[in-house]
């Protein structure tokens, strides 16, 4: 069998960057496999600007930023698959792979970093009545097939979901020449940055109709329209609110999946808020050895955070090969009272860096409040924040010395503004 | 002349309101930082903005590429119409410039990926 010490599932920003760190922290033998055509991962699609501020201090574009990682990869002759996916990974850290040219092999690894990114929610699991017409695509389709195949997808377009990916795909289908009709939100405000919406939807006249949704499909082989419908406080369509839009194309951009159908495979633990895997201040998983960042952990807003923590899974699974870890005492981490999760889920008080960045992202939007993080009752760093919005994943920094000795679990919350 | 408009400088999204008179931004309210009163300053007189968007190459290929910095928000459209008539022949790389001065903007197109 193919022995590796490090295999990399996935070539996109985050298997780039634990690369480049594991080699940098001193491992030779490192193999990414990536199922993809070119490495870069979603970035190849990503055409607009906005990547890259905190990294390199300029406003790059999806391209140009992956294009800074796989030049490194490159230069470094860390060794890569294309056109090659893991199919199966098992507890016993062996990889069932499949290529063109290769077949189906297995690999055995020593160390292994999950970066397989996430997929998008699909129209069937919103189970939006209607016939089931061609012309309805996720919002990351209609990117890739205008952005990267050259094909439009329609002319005239309604958008379901007002994240970022329903934005820039507004404003990317409009200057294609098609009309966006509107973009109808479920919930009464939008997941997206409000850079995002003045430049994808004001600068185009485009209506954001919020507390909407589609309620029906019409059309038989071809799409031809959508019936849009108010909904109330539980997300419930409003009778007699209904309006019929004539279309050509519906996008979808109703939520971002973390795909960890190998993680699962490998029996890997998983956060039932995250979707992805339980990990340590290290991104180390429940499987020894095994490590996960990126997309595939938690979906990220900024692709340079995923580049940073990315770098620090590749710089723990050198340290596991290269037997350079210590361990300590495990602190439990929580989130509660608006702080719906956190990556990492625990901290290994031995192996910690000096400051581990907590990450997480908050149930609904605050002004004027405050991060708190609690040991037991005692209130070990307060941070305050003009604004918390569950679009944004926020950042909160623990020292070594901000952990009291005898604590056991640390606790995130919001502290509301009349508090 | 007042204008209502939403600061993009932070998650913020502070609602600013901007006094133009004879294209001129003579006050600002609303804003909570100085990125804000630049911004309405900005936005009012002389929008600009980066466009990005693909171009067809002479062999049928794709490639993403951008204005090199931002133009007036007013030639958007047209702008888009230039791409799609531009032809740039292979080797592209990241930097490489596709369209010069793109509609008498001083700005060039450049590529922002690589084609072989």
């Amino acid at each position: 069998m193919k022995k590796v010490q490090l295999a990399i599932v996935g070539g996109g920003p985050a298997g780039l960057a634990a690369a480049i760190a594991a080699r940098e922290a001193g491992l030779q033998d490192i193999l990414i496999i990536e199922r993809g055509e070119a490495l870069g991962g979603i970035l190849g699609q990503c055409i607009h600007a906005g990547f890259g501020l905190h990294t390199f201090g300029q406003e790059l574009t999806g391209p140009e930023y992956a294009q800074r990682f796989i030049d490194r990869v490159e230069a470094m002759a860390i060794p890569y698959l294309l056109g090659t996916m893991v199919l199966d990974i098992n507890e016993n850290k062996v990889l069932t792979v499949t290529g063109r040219e290769m077949g189906l092999i297995q690999i055995q690894a020593e160390a292994i970093v999950l970066a397989m990114g996430c997929r998008e929610r699909p129209r069937g699991a919103l189970n939006i009545p209607g016939t089931r017409p061609a012309g309805i695509y996720s919002a990351g389709t209609a990117q890739r097939l205008v952005n990267l195949e050259g094909y439009l997808p329609g002319k005239n377009v309604v958008i379901l979901g007002s994240g970022d990916i329903g934005l820039i795909m507004a404003r990317r289908m409009t200057l294609e020449g098609a009309k966006v009709h509107a973009v109808a939100e479920v919930m009464p405000y939008s997941g997206g940055l409000k850079r995002n919406i003045v430049q994808c939807l004001d600068d185009f006249n485009i209506p954001l109709l919020l507390s909407t949704t589609v309620v029906d499909i019409q059309g038989r082989g071809h799409i031809e329209s959508v019936t849009l419908a108010q909904v109330d406080g539980r997300r419930k369509p409003i009778p007699g609110t209904e309006k019929v839009i004539p279309c050509d194309t519906l996008l979808l951009s109703v939520g971002l999946l973390p795909e960890n159908e190998l993680s699962l495979s490998a029996g890997v633990a998983l956060d039932g808020v995250t979707g992805g895997p339980v990990v340590g201040d290290d991104l180390s998983t429940s499987l020894p050895g095994v490590f996960a960042c990126g997309n595939v952990l938690h979906v990220h807003d900024l692709v340079d955070f995923v580049s940073e923590e990315a770098g620090r899974a590749g710089r723990s699974a050198a340290e596991y090969v290269l037997h350079r870890r210590s361990a300590g005492r495990t602190v439990q981490l929580l989130g509660k009272n608006g702080v719906r999760y956190t990556v990492p889920q625990h901290i290994d008080l031995g192996a910690m860096a000096d400051t581990v960045t907590v990450r997480f992202r908050v149930g609904q939007p605050y002004r004027g409040a405050a991060l708190c993080a609690w040991a037991g009752d005692k209130l070990i760093r307060r941070i305050p924040k003009r604004i918390l919005t569950p679009g944004e994943m926020e950042s909160f920094p623990i020292r070594r010395g901000d952990i009291p000795a005898d604590c056991h679990t640390i606790t995130f919350t919001v502290e509301e503004a009349s508090q | 002349m007042t204008r209502q408009l939403t600061c993009i400088g932070c998650p913020m999204g502070c609602q600013l309101t901007a006094t133009v008179e004879n294209g001129v931004v003579t006050e600002v309210t609303g804003n909570t930082c100085k990125r804000g009163d630049d911004y309405a300053r900005k936005e009012c007189v002389a929008p600009m903005r980066t466009i990005t968007g693909t171009v067809r190459m002479a062999d049928g290929r794709v490639i993403s590429v951008r204005t090199r910095t931002d133009v007036p928000k007013a030639k958007m459209f047209d702008v888009a119409e230039a791409f799609n008539k531009a032809r740039p022949a292979a080797p592209l790389h990241i930097g490489d410039v596709v369209i010069a001065d793109v509609c008498g903007t001083g700005v060039d197109v450049v590529a922002t990926a690589n084609r072989k």
